[in-house]
């Protein structure tokens, strides 16, 4: 009976807010633009019963994801995510990675403070984060001045509103994500494993291609996917430090949705968007699955 | 004519593969390795053998090259081996961890280190297929290291190491991980292997048995020192100090003041009983502090005082270690002191002839003791 | 003998540098003179006495505190049981969706979320408001709880829980006086995760509020999407403030604790 309890309160709570919603967008994802509030039609009426249901169903149609494959709008937006999503994350790879290393290596004692330091910024606002580099990267802003300054430049960069902006800022939000797990890999591999491939005749550099990195390859792909995952549905970074012509599907969704009012349209965009992720969040599971068999 | 018995350390034209030189190992102020000199031959099976903490596996890893002697050489075939990184040097190590690379299968394991050294494919293949059979694990040659067995692991660690064919392997407590009936099965397989390829191991290990049934000789050690190298015989039946002859086996230490007679040496150990006599070619002063040191099994229990024997003591039976094969009698002197006896059980337990609290009278023979000065 | 290489000194200080430089220019500019932020006018803390009569700002950050609160308590307890649900309750029908709809929320995109629940409030003709935005955080917070919760439950001795039930206890009572007092700092963990996490959203938050609820972070970005304010920068510091105050006493208190019981046991060991 308590068990029941226990299990039934958050099992209705997740179905209601959570399964419900996504049922109600894809229900409108198959539904037709309307101007009427809401502004889309099949409407159910539940007072139709059994034949209302049906009708319901008869009007669906795929019309708006054809919709999506014939404006090269939506197709742009979510190649170009991906792609912005796939830079980001090699760049935070190799900027992380030295960092997880250089952490793992550094003496027992700092490295409690130094996990601290990388889960910090984590705790402070995102939104403030992403706008710290709007005063960096402008026109007038620190970098600039700073490059000027130095004689390093002529004119002004310009950094923000593009994609390398749009790059910063990724890799700088979720660096840590990076970092974490690539560091939880090194830190727990065995010393003598490097002593092992030196006295079998490695040097110190061939023993980190064919050790240190085979065996925090599980931190890599974990790293990676928290990157990468969140960055393809990115909108607050796009929308702040990138430009007009960056194309990301997180921020044209918000458009469709907010400016054009198209429900409809927007929730298939989102439909078609968590289609593309589940590929990368099933093998990501799987990543999870097999390191715990391993570690179990 | 009869077999050559195999003792390079007696032979003086035999020149040594490793020669310590005068080592010390400091670690901040604290002194691992004490200055030590002394050499180990070709084809010998050498133990290091000590508690923990006493400077053993500094030792080794000197060998192997992860740490670099303070003060003095190590030399290998004549030449000087600090100059040489690990990754350069013809000694291979057998890990305490094992430490087998987990992302690769036993076969890549122990083609690693034939890989770095350039060999071509059809040589490492049939030097890897060599190793497997005579580690005997062809069957797992796919399997990770996580899909085996503990005892496999040891074996795949012990092929990677012998793989490339080392002047020397080292094996830092090849055998701790196992439980005790497998150690003793693969304590024969290495002796074996050992013999078969007619490499130099060294091992280091605290279980004194395992130094005993294994090496050819033993090097007992205490805090950074090598206090007695010999062969295991030796090291058991003349031990050349009190902490050696407690450190193997079980041993009673009696402490006394002795004088000379008859080619060895009366030990007055205790006011109220008569002293003890040991034959001995130890040169010591007449009233000096000695310690005689007597092994178990070398002690006769018997209920009637025994005619033939010089030493003999009465004691009263405190404690019974019953282990089946044999039986330890702690037996109480009426001063208070503790000899330790054992005898055989070659009869059932029913016909058991002593008891605790029993009256019996301890023996033995002249020769049975060794007498120690420190 | 670990021993730092230049290099990794090096990945550090520049690792480092990259993290918490950008955050130190905000701190830096936020006593600016100037208006125009770039440009360094002389000091002056007027921008805070600015934000802080600004009843536009304290009415967002007053809804947001309430809203942070409200929700990430809802979704301790809730995210408490779906973890015990998800380690302890064995089999049950629809185990698989349950599982996967805690999970779920951690990698769905902001936007979709929103959308969604946005799309079921007006479904059911709910009302937007500060109402709504708790719905939503408690539901994606809920989740980011029990995944912390249930990481600790798993490597919790099981034979606990058994001793207290062996030595008379209610099941309920064992969880109570045994289990609870042992997964506490995952439980307050968890709460803190869910609070920063709803203190911190922007995107739900704009889909789930209506006009008449505005949190900080809404305010914020409608300010900062046409460009970089110095109020918002007097804003950023006192957050980071905030945020570094909290995570140094944490610290402090976690060390202290843990300094305190080698000392007990050391203490314990002389007898």
């Amino acid at each position: 009976m308590r068990r029941a309890l226990l299990i039934v309160v958050p099992y209705l709570w997740l179905l209601a807010l959570f399964l419900v919603p996504f049922v109600i967008v894809l229900k409108i994802a198959l539904s037709d633009y309307n101007l009427s509030i809401p502004p889309y039609s099949p409407q159910y009426d539940p007072s139709s019963g059994w034949q209302g249901l049906r009708d319901m169903f008869a009007a669906f149609d795929f019309e708006n994801f054809v919709f999506l494959t014939e404006d090269d709008l939506y197709w742009k937006a979510y190649l170009s995510s991906l792609q912005i999503a796939l830079i980001s994350t090699l760049l935070s790879l190799l900027v992380g990675y030295p960092i997880a290393y250089a952490m793992a290596r550094a003496p027992e004692q700092w490295r409690p403070t130094l996990m601290m330091l990388v889960i910090l910024p984590f705790w402070t606002s995102f939104l403030i984060r992403v706008y710290a580099w709007k005063g960096i990267l402008s026109t007038e802003g620190y970098l600039n001045q700073l490059l000027l300054g130095l004689g390093a430049i002529e004119q002004p960069l310009t950094i923000l509103n593009t994609d390398t902006a749009v790059y910063i800022g990724i890799v700088y939000t979720y660096l840590p994500f990076m970092i974490l797990p690539i560091y939880a890999a090194l830190d727990k591999m065995d010393g003598s494993l490097l002593e092992a491939a030196e006295d079998l005749g490695c040097s110190r550099l061939s023993a980190f291609w064919l050790v240190t990195v085979p065996l925090s390859r599980n931190g890599i792909i974990a790293g990676s996917f928290l990157v990468f995952i969140p960055a393809v549905g990115e909108f607050v970074i796009p929308a702040l430090l990138g430009g007009s012509d960056t194309l990301m599907i997180g921020k044209v969704l918000y458009e469709e949705f907010f400016n054009n009012r198209d429900w409809p349209v927007a929730s298939a965009v989102a439909v078609i968007l968590l289609l593309i992720l589940v590929i990368p969040i099933v093998l990501f599971q799987r990543n999870q699955q097999k390191q715990r068999e391993l570690d179990g | 004519m009869p077999e050559k018995t195999f003792e390079p350390w007696n032979d003086p034209t035999e020149k040594p593969l490793i020669e310590f030189k005068g080592v010390s190992k400091r670690f901040g102020s604290f002194t691992a390795i004490d200055n030590q000199t002394f050499d180990i031959y070709a084809k010998e099976f050498f133990a290091l053998l000590g508690p923990s903490g006493c400077g053993k596996t500094t030792m080794m890893r000197m060998l192997a090259g992860f740490e670099a002697p303070t003060e003095g050489h190590i030399l290998l075939g004549g030449q000087d081996m600090a100059p040489i990184p690990p990754n350069k040097r013809q000694v291979n190590m057998m890990f305490q961890s094992y430490a087998l690379f987990p992302h690769l299968s036993v076969w890549e394991n122990i083609a690693f280190g034939l890989k770095r050294d350039g060999k071509d494919k059809a040589t490492i293949a049939a030097r890897v297929d060599a190793m497997l059979k005579l580690t005997r694990l062809e069957k797992f040659s796919q399997r990770k290291p996580h899909q085996i067995s503990g005892g496999q692991r040891q074996r795949v660690a012990l092929a990677r190491s012998l793989a490339k064919a080392p002047k020397l392997l080292l094996l830092d407590e090849p055998l701790g991980a196992l439980d005790a009936k497998l150690r003793q099965e693969t304590q024969f397989e290495l002796m074996d292997i050992q013999e078969k390829t007619g490499t130099t191991f060294v091992i280091v290990t605290h279980d004194q048995e395992e130094a005993m049934t294994v090496a050819s000789r033993v090097a007992v050690m205490d805090d950074g020192r090598i206090v007695q190298v010999d062969t295991p015989d030796r090291i058991y039946e003349n031990p050349n100090s009190t902490y050696v002859a407690d450190f193997i086996g079980d041993v009673t230490i009696l402490e006394g003041r002795v004088t000379p007679v008859d080619g060895g040496f009366d030990l007055a150990f205790a006011e109220d009983q008569p002293a003890i006599y040991a034959k001995s070619s130890q040169h010591l002063a007449s009233g000096q502090t000695a310690y005689l040191a007597i092994r178990p099994e070398k002690v006769s229990v018997t209920p009637e005082k025994p005619a033939d024997r010089r030493n003999v003591i009465r004691g009263k039976i405190l404690d019974i270690a019953y282990l089946g094969n044999l039986s330890t009698y702690h037996v109480a002197l009426p001063g208070g002191q503790i000899i330790k006896a054992q005898t055989a059980n070659t009869r059932r337990l029913a016909n058991r002839p002593f008891t605790w609290e029993d009256e019996v009278w301890l023996s033995w023979t002249d020769t049975a003791a060794v007498l120690l000065e420190r | 003998m670990i021993r730092l290489s230049w290099f990794n000194v090096t990945s550090l200080t520049l690792g480092f540098a990259f993290l918490y430089l950008p955050m130190l220019l905000l701190i830096v500019y936020s006593f600016n003179e100037s208006k125009l932020v770039t440009v360094w006018a002389g000091f002056s803390t007027k921008w805070y006495g600015e934000l802080l009569t600004n009843d536009a700002y304290l009415d967002a950050a007053w809804v947001t505190i309430q809203v942070a609160v409200i929700s990430s308590t809802i979704a301790t307890v809730l995210g408490t049981m779906a973890a015990l649900v998800l380690i302890r309750a064995g089999r049950f029908l629809g185990r698989t969706l349950f599982s996967g709809m805690i999970y779920a929320p951690l990698v769905m995109p902001e936007v979709i979320t929103g959308l969604s629940l946005l799309l079921l409030f007006i479904g059911i003709g709910l009302d937007r408001g500060v109402f709504t935005i708790i719905l939503a955080h408690t539901t994606f917070s809920m989740c980011y709880v029990s995944v912390v919760v249930s990481a600790r439950l798993m490597s919790f001795d099981k034979s606990l829980e058994e001793a207290a039930l062996d030595l008379g206890c209610s099941p309920l009572q064992a969880f109570r006086l045994v289990t609870l007092p042992i997964i506490a700092p995952s439980v307050i963990s968890g709460w803190l995760l869910a609070f920063t996490l709803s203190l911190d959203d922007l995107v739900i938050a704009s889909f789930t509020a209506g006009p008449s609820a505005t949190t900080l972070p809404i305010k914020v970005w409608s300010s900062i999407r046409l460009g970089v304010s110095p109020e918002i920068n007097a804003l950023s510091t006192i957050l980071i403030g905030i945020v570094a105050v909290g995570v140094i006493v944490a610290s402090l208190i976690s060390k202290h604790t843990m300094l305190r019981q080698l000392a007990d046991e050391n203490a314990a060991k002389r007898g």
